[in-house]
């Protein structure tokens, strides 16, 4: 499979490595501090994180349409810091797709090719490849105005890509399509891309999005990498409390680290119960934390708890019925808006408020982290 | 059983359903629901926009209509004399090589009225555009008219002191009961005077001509009602008191030659009390009534066949003849004539405006384009500072700003000096920058520089960057990216500046007046000129027409290969 052979590709020379870089516009802030990021050939890596948080900057950099202040970015081992963008040979897909609106798609297809002085019989065979390839082989002499949302898309992907770079760079591009189109689209674009073997660096401000897309996934925050992860580690193993509350839904308790050791942190809550938990980012006793539970990993069923599971006592404070799932939103250590999902299965509870339960779920489960402050 | 009746009164919703299509949920047709609904807010609609219609209508349709009709209005010549162009018609223009007598006889009557009420100087200004002197024919015309007509009157007074008596001419034409009224002579003879004098309103006037002796008299009647009728409404004095004016003893005499006189006059003296006409009829007035030898003797000119026949062509109450001149033909017997080598000038007038215009126009693109580029892709705080300075012009008057050049660039001038103390030019030999082509087209372009500027800008701005970044990324170099992807979506913006520019300077007037000298001036200053200097308003007209025309006809021109949907303004 092609994961396998990208997967085994890591421990090579990065294809694309970001070096110490800064950027600054105004001088006197930076919206991206020290960024060090490799990404491997072949590797789908997405760049994650709330607007300011300095992704697109990186990518623009990357593409070259912003300079580094400090730091190199290389590209195959070698700084492409001045080298101007139209001679890095990288495909890029805009938010807005950019498709050029004076001429036809196959125009726009065409452009890379003509502008790289290809044979017009060498190119006009390249952009039928690349129609085909997005199926939409019978649209070329179309204006891009005349194509709806989900087309313009493929018509820019096909694009970036008919002139055969090496590594592609999308900026948010699904971010104009509705929902439904947009999974497809997801689809499409990893497995094209998985297909054809080549490197993507992907910006978006969608966690589903880039943890279904992505081999990799960098979450930005505050002009830093939060995490550089595989999505299942992202989302199961935050490393600290802004990914772990940017990444899926995510309950917190907040407490003082009692004491550590054994693998396991024992942390005071504020209502006086200690509970046991792993620690990620604590060190020693006395530290204030936030603990961080996944809602789907807290357990009420007394047969199904964990017999290690640590419990506490919570007041149903209201029930969602959701279709697939069900959402408890119930009372713990003070926390009014700790939520519990369940399947929602023949011999499932459905919770009426007021009622008090025990909840639980296992130490690993329980990860003690920054405060985020 | 009963069977259901469907094309009946009872069902009329099937039944119109079956003409109309829908229906709404009243049955009413749902067209007609529709368009009742809408009534509402298109009369809502239209009391919005009617003050600012009405001013339009009244400031600038009315007039710019009145003003193109003005190029083919020739009415003047048939209101001024009536008769005369009538009796024109037979006269071929060159055979017999002067008109007959009758046409000689006509033009002294209706130019005698001409003078009375002083439109003779004006027909003879209209008519001076088509041949140089016709003007001061008319007017020393205008001087000897009467001279004929005080003889011929000191004779009937010879004859019979009464003829002074306005009583007497009254009691002549007068009719006499109501059998004997000839009210169509008197309605022909109130529309002549009403097309020379305008409308007449509702005025009571106490006469009405006589059928009896318009019989024995016709010309002198024709004339005298014509008089009556203007010494009652306009100068609005008693006729029967007033002695009419000396055309009327002329006609009187002419008449009297006529061979069917002394019949009539008996007639209408059987029926009449005592008249002085009767011993006057008795007396043989050999008085020799020539009346192509009268004017003649009156101006040499009348004697010209080209003043005859300038007369003629010119005769038409719409005409083609300003539009001719326009483009420097002219009208004549044998159709149009290109006008003689010393008269041609407006045509070249026509071609240096285009020229010029377009010269105006693409200094402006080239100077316009990089300022309104920059503008566009400026931060906003830098980009509305450099508005201002694009718009500061405007808060200057024009007339200042054009002075201004002419302090600039005249040969003592600012750039004329600067350049001598340079040593770039010696003394002796400064540049010729004012009052001629390069005057014009250096102020024109600074003066029209933001209309073009704008319309670029706004265009520009809605040029998103990331196409000129998408364009790099697939290769393109700046330049390349430029040319093929920036420039072509900015040329809306060139358009709409373009046409702006094109249009305003293809009219414009004060600054070619002012810096173009001779050289520089456009067709508007033409135009200018023959409104306020030579009063050809006609021929003012007509320029206008054209400059107009060629205005729509490249408008038409420019959305069939651009397409006006293309431009934007903002």
């Amino acid at each position: 499979m092609a994961t396998d052979e990208r997967r085994s590709a890591e421990g090579k020379e990065p294809f694309v490595r970001f070096d110490r870089v800064q950027k600054s516009y105004d001088g006197e802030t930076l919206v991206v501090k020290d960024l060090n990021l490799d990404i491997s050939k072949g590797e789908f890596l997405t760049m994650l994180g709330p607007s300011g948080s300095g992704k697109t900057t990186c990518l623009m950099m990357l593409a070259g349409f912003e300079t580094a202040t400090h730091g190199d970015i290389l590209l195959d081992g070698i700084s492409i810091n001045h080298i101007p963008p139209h001679r890095r040979g990288i495909g890029m897909v805009f938010q807005n797709y950019a498709l050029f609106p004076h001429m036809t798609v196959a125009e726009n297809l065409s452009f890379p090719l003509e502008v790289r002085k290809i044979a017009k019989s060498e190119r006009e065979s390249k952009v039928k490849k690349a129609l085909d390839m997005v199926e939409m082989g019978d649209f070329g002499g179309r204006r891009p105005a005349q194509l709806s949302g989900g087309q313009q898309q493929r018509i820019a992907l096909a694009r970036a890509l008919v002139f055969e770079p090496q590594l592609v760079l999308m900026d948010e591009p699904l971010g104009a399509l509705d929902k439904q189109l947009r999974e497809k689209m997801q689809f499409e674009i990893t497995d094209l891309t998985h297909r054809l073997g080549i490197t993507v660096v992907y910006v978006t401000h969608d966690q589903t999005e880039a943890l279904t897309m992505s081999d990799r996934v960098a979450v930005f925050d505050d002009g830093r990498i939060q995490q550089v992860a595989k999505p299942d580690t992202l989302y199961e193993e935050p490393d600290n409390s802004f990914v772990a509350q940017f990444i899926g839904e995510n309950n917190t308790l907040d407490g003082v680290v009692h004491s550590i050791g054994d693998g396991y942190a024992l942390v005071k809550l504020e209502n006086g119960e200690m509970i046991d938990c792993k620690p990620i980012n604590v060190s020693r006793p006395g530290e204030r934390t936030r603990v961080s539970i996944r809602p789907e990993r807290v357990e009420f069923n007394k047969d199904r708890l964990h017999p290690d599971a640590h419990t506490l006592e919570a007041e149903v404070l209201e029930f969602i019925y959701m279709g697939d799932i069900f959402r408890t939103r119930v009372r713990v250590a003070g926390n009014e808006s700790f939520i519990i999902k369940t399947r929602n299965a023949p011999d499932q509870a459905r919770l009426e408020p007021g009622r008090i339960i025990e909840i639980g779920w296992l130490p690993d489960d329980c990860r003690a982290l920054d405060t985020g402050t | 059983m009963r069977t259901p009746v469907f094309f009946d009164d009872r069902y009329p919703m099937i039944a119109t359903a079956k003409h109309n299509g829908i229906l709404a949920a009243d049955g009413t047709p749902l067209k007609r629901s529709l368009a009742r609904a809408l009534r509402r807010e298109k009369l809502r609609a239209l009391i919005l926009v009617m003050p600012l219609l009405i001013f339009v209508l009244l400031t600038f349709i009315t007039p710019i209509a009145n003003m193109l009709l003005r190029s083919i209005d020739n009415t003047i010549v048939g209101d001024t004399i009536l008769y005369t162009v009538s009796d024109l018609n037979d006269w071929n223009g060159s055979d017999p090589p002067l008109p007959p007598e009758n046409v000689f006889r006509s033009l002294y009557f209706d130019l005698f009225i001409a003078v009375e009420t002083k439109r003779h100087t004006r027909l003879g200004s209209r008519l001076n555009y088509e041949q140089t002197g016709i003007s001061s024919l008319f007017r020393r015309s205008g001087r000897k008219l009467d001279d004929i007509g005080k003889e011929i009157e000191k004779t009937l007074i010879a004859s019979d002191a009464r003829w002074t008596d306005g009583q007497t001419w009254f009691d002549l034409f007068a009719a006499r009961n109501e059998g004997d009224a000839d009210p169509e002579l008197f309605d022909r003879q109130f529309l002549r005077i009403q097309r020379l004098q305008g409308e007449l309103g509702n005025i009571d006037i106490d006469f009405m001509p006589s059928k009896s002796i318009a019989k024995a008299l016709p010309l002198a009647t024709r004339e005298y009602t014509a008089w009556a009728i203007h010494t009652a409404s306009i100068e609005g004095e008693d006729i029967a008191q007033t002695r009419p004016w000396e055309s009327i003893p002329v006609a009187l005499i002419y008449d009297m030659q006529q061979p069917d006189f002394a019949i009539e006059i008996k007639n209408w003296l059987s029926q009449s009390s005592p008249h002085p006409i009767e011993k006057l009829s008795t007396e043989s007035i050999d008085y020799p009534l020539d009346f192509t030898d009268i004017l003649r003797k009156i101006h040499k000119d009348w004697g010209d066949i080209e003043v005859w026949q300038t007369i003629k062509v010119h005769s038409n109450d719409y005409t083609s003849g300003y539009f001719l001149n326009a483009v420097d033909m002219r009208k004549s017997l044998d159709g149009p004539t290109i006008q003689p080598e010393n008269k041609r000038i407006l045509i070249t007038l026509f071609i240096r405006t285009v020229q010029m215009s377009l010269i105006i126009t693409l200094a402006c693109i080239l100077l316009g384009y990089p300022v309104a580029w920059l503008m566009a892709n400026l931060p906003m705080r830098t980009a509305n500072l450099l508005i201002i300075l694009v718009l500061l012009p405007f808060w200057t008057s024009l007339l200042v700003r054009t002075s201004a050049w002419k302090v600039m660039l005249q040969q003592q001038g600012v750039i004329n000096e600067t350049l001598v103390w340079l040593g770039v030019v010696a003394t002796d030999n400064r540049l010729e920058i004012i009052n001629n082509q390069i005057g014009t087209i250096v102020a024109m372009t600074h003066i029209l520089l933001p209309f073009m500027i704008l319309p670029m800008y706004s265009v520009m701005q809605t040029i998103s960057p990331s196409y000129v970044r998408a364009a790099k990324s697939l290769g393109a170099n700046d330049w390349t990216a430029f040319l093929r992807v920036y420039f072509p979506q900015s040329i809306p913006g060139i358009g709409a500046g373009s046409i702006l520019v094109f249009i305003l300077s293809i009219g414009y007037y004060i600054t070619p007046e002012i810096v173009g000298g001779t050289d520089g001036v456009f067709i508007s200053n033409r135009i200018a000129y023959h409104i306020s200097r030579s009063l050809n308003w006609g021929l003012a007209a007509a320029l206008g027409t054209i400059l107009l025309m060629v205005v729509l006809v490249l408008y038409w021109t420019y959305d069939r290969i651009v397409g006006i949907d293309n431009v934007k303004l903002g």
